[in-house]
């Protein structure tokens, strides 16, 4: 290694650059593959119809998640289309020597959720899936970023794909966060601030001492929106809050296996002189608990304000216009108070234990309201295992919430969870776009403390009103 | 999987001015459950083609006869949101060769490119430029010249050159896919591999 200052992103890139192509991408290879139900079935195709078998199966991880039921999994799939694929990643695993977690099995779940809880995430990897998502693994200090099926295809047949390296940018924030600032909101106010394009060609370290003192859960909440403003991936140093959640999981190194890996672990991080080619500063003082009020998530705003004048906002007029219409409001319009019939608590974003901490902390002694349809689904058997040996459960059923099973459900709304034509979702998931929640549904991104208050007023409600004085839910939870 | 050379496209677009077109409009996530790459062109913008009911949105640009071509034109960051290639195939399949807009997001654009769509990033000046003479005549020619790589109103010569690196050039040219160039150096990767510490 030579001694020029590089930045951790640069470390991991470098140590999997096979070859270099002039004018071209570099062969990068990769660590962990994990694969889902949806984009595998046509890779998995090509390699039949080229006669290519799987690489490196030990490195491939699946598990069905996008398209399966929250409820009742214990019986066939119904609907006939997402049992195919569900059959097909379960086949396609068995054909080629692959670890597959299908419904039902305990270790089952979304694939950024399971990944991290299973020790399968590690520092300093290379990490891929079918899914933008893959972001979230970031969290460790892996490079970790969603591909294609060409993609997909191309890693279960080489274990690499081409990649023309990305530019670097470094976003720190730092201070302390507010009340009822969690990091979803951290998340949310980074993007309303950069727009869905403006880290578009870069790849992002996340740095200073709000994410220094926020918990993994946190950390993988934030790596997993930075898609969410067209940067490839976000990624964090790790550190000693790293080393002890991966200590002791199942696939983490164990004995003299570990201490290496730690060594080496400590190494990664972006030497003091390193430069980036963009950098950002934001002041956590600045954040307050944030809500998205149109169709991408860069269109959000602290829950006090007003929706902007179209002319205070970046790009189109006309575009503009056309997702207040789509979403049914109106310029300089107040979010408190707004009507909610849809509360979506899950997803990679927020389906970690820490979110339903978090859920239940606000829906404490309080009820459901009436007008509110919710769905809470745990991103893994796991975190519903924990729901229930917390006692968060019993909150849940005594507010009158019930729990879901595990699975991606309502974020993309590709099995039954959809927010019908016309109504208004809060749900912590990552995307608004038109239709994502289910078609001509209406997404408010916020966190899953928004989304409590949400669930037990029926309005959109600032949840420091319902937060008691001493409990501090902030960006560490 | 194997797609078509590209070299000179000249061709009739359908503009599509609106910005941050991603890519649940292009190919909503209930169109996700197929396991073979067939039919996606039918679902291509569905939400905002078709009805509920299915009958065609008549005010919808690809409803609108007058509009017909392989270009796609489409507004400043275009292809934002999920790494789903099947945004790209149903561009492909519907008919399109070449988006051309201001600004991609970037998983999109690497999908394209490695299916045979090719991505063409122009200014944001000239983008309205090719808007405007749409709009004045819809069945205004564009050339898109990818040894050269220029674009070009045909009607007025107006023409801008436009970025790809050597290797996907090439590619495109030949209708060469990246899995060819893995499998020939796969000696190489294994040799990697054998070193890596995971
Ligand atoms: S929860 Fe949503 S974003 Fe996450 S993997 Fe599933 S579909 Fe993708």
């Amino acid at each position: 290694m030579s001694n020029t200052p590089s930045t951790l992103f640069d470390k991991v890139w470098d140590a999997h650059v096979v070859r270099k192509i002039e004018d071209g991408p570099d062969v990068f290879f990769i660590d962990r593959h994990f694969i889902h139900e949806v984009t595998s079935p046509v890779a998995f195709l090509g390699l039949q119809t080229r006669g290519v078998d799987v690489m490196s199966p030990e490195r491939t991880f699946a598990t069905a998640d996008h398209n399966t039921p929250t409820i009742n999994q214990h019986l066939p799939v119904a609907d006939p289309l997402s049992a195919n694929q569900l059959n097909q990643l379960e086949t396609n695993s068995a054909k080629y020597g692959i670890s597959h977690w299908g419904l039902n099995n305990p270790k089952n779940g979304i694939v950024h959720v399971v990944g991290p809880e299973n020790g399968i995430t590690l520092p300093g990897m290379t990490i891929v899936c079918g899914d933008s998502h893959t972001s979230t693994h970031g969290a460790f200090g892996a490079i970790a970023f969603g591909i294609g099926t060409s993609e997909v295809e191309m890693v279960l047949s080489s274990q690499c794909i081409m990649q023309p390296k990305p530019k670097k940018m470094r976003i720190s924030v730092n201070g302390k966060l507010g009340r009822g600032v969690t990091p979803k909101d951290v998340a949310l106010y980074i993007i309303s601030k950069m727009s869905t394009s403006g880290a578009t060609g870069y790849f992002v370290e996340y740095a200073g001492d709000v994410f220094e003192n926020m918990s993994m859960e946190g950390r993988m909440t934030v790596c997993n929106m930075s898609i969410e403003m067209g940067a490839r991936g976000g990624m964090i140093a790790p550190d000693e809050t790293t080393f002890n959640y991966i200590n002791g999981r199942e696939k983490a190194p164990k004995g003299e296996a570990w201490e290496k890996a730690l060594a080496y672990w400590k190494t990664l991080k972006t030497d003091p002189e390193a430069s980036f080619d963009l950098e950002y500063t934001f002041d956590a003082a600045d954040i307050e608990p944030m809500i998205t009020y149109g169709t991408n998530p860069g269109m959000g705003i602290g829950i006090s304000k007003h929706i902007p004048l179209s002319g205070e906002v970046e790009g189109g007029k006309s575009s503009y216009e056309k997702s207040l219409n789509y979403m049914g409001f109106h310029e300089d319009e107040e979010m408190i108070g707004k009507k909610v019939d849809y509360v979506f608590v899950g997803s990679c974003t927020n389906g970690r234990i820490e979110d339903f901490r978090a859920f239940a902390s606000i829906i404490k002694g309080r009820k459901k309201a009436d007008n509110v349809t919710a769905w809470i689904v745990p991103g893994s058997h796991v975190v519903e295992q924990q729901i229930k040996e917390e006692g968060i459960l019993d909150i849940l059923h005594e507010a009158g919430f019930q729990l879901r099973q595990p699975g991606c459900s309502a974020c993309l709304a590709m099995n039954d969870d959809k927010v019908p034509a016309g109504k208004y979702a809060v749900s912590t998931s990552n995307r608004n776009f038109e239709g994502r929640q289910g078609p001509n549904s209406r997404t408010l991104l916020a966190s899953p403390l928004v989304a409590a208050a949400a669930a037990v007023t029926g309005v959109v409600t600032d949840p420091r009103e319902l937060m008691e004085e001493e409990l501090e839910v902030s960006g560490t939870y | 999987m194997a797609y078509d050379k590209f070299t000179i496209l000249r061709s009739s677009a359908v503009p599509l001015p609106i910005e941050n077109v991603d890519t649940d409009q292009i190919i909503p996530a209930r169109f996700l459950k197929a396991t073979e790459r067939k039919e996606f062109g039918d679902n291509l913008f569905r939400d905002w083609r078709y009805n509920q009911d299915g009958t065609p949105k008549e005010d919808f640009i690809l409803n609108n006869p007058v509009y017909s071509g392989r270009i796609l034109v489409g507004g400043k960051n275009f292809g934002s949101g999920s790494s789903r290639e099947h945004a790209a195939w149903a561009i492909y399949d519907y008919g399109f060769r070449c988006v051309v807009s201001s600004f991609f997001a970037d998983i999109f654009k690497g999908n394209s490119l490695n299916i045979g769509v090719l991505p063409v990033q122009i200014s944001g000046e000239f983008l309205d430029k090719i808007f405007t003479a749409i709009e004045a005549d819809p069945k205004t020619e564009l050339e898109v010249n990818l040894p050269e790589q220029t674009i070009t109103i045909l009607a007025t010569g107006e023409s801008e050159s436009f970025d790809i690196n050597g290797y996907k050039k090439h590619n495109m040219l030949n209708g060469f896919d990246d899995i060819d160039y893995l499998q020939a150096m796969k000696d190489e990767v294994k040799a990697f591999a054998a070193s890596s510490m995971y």
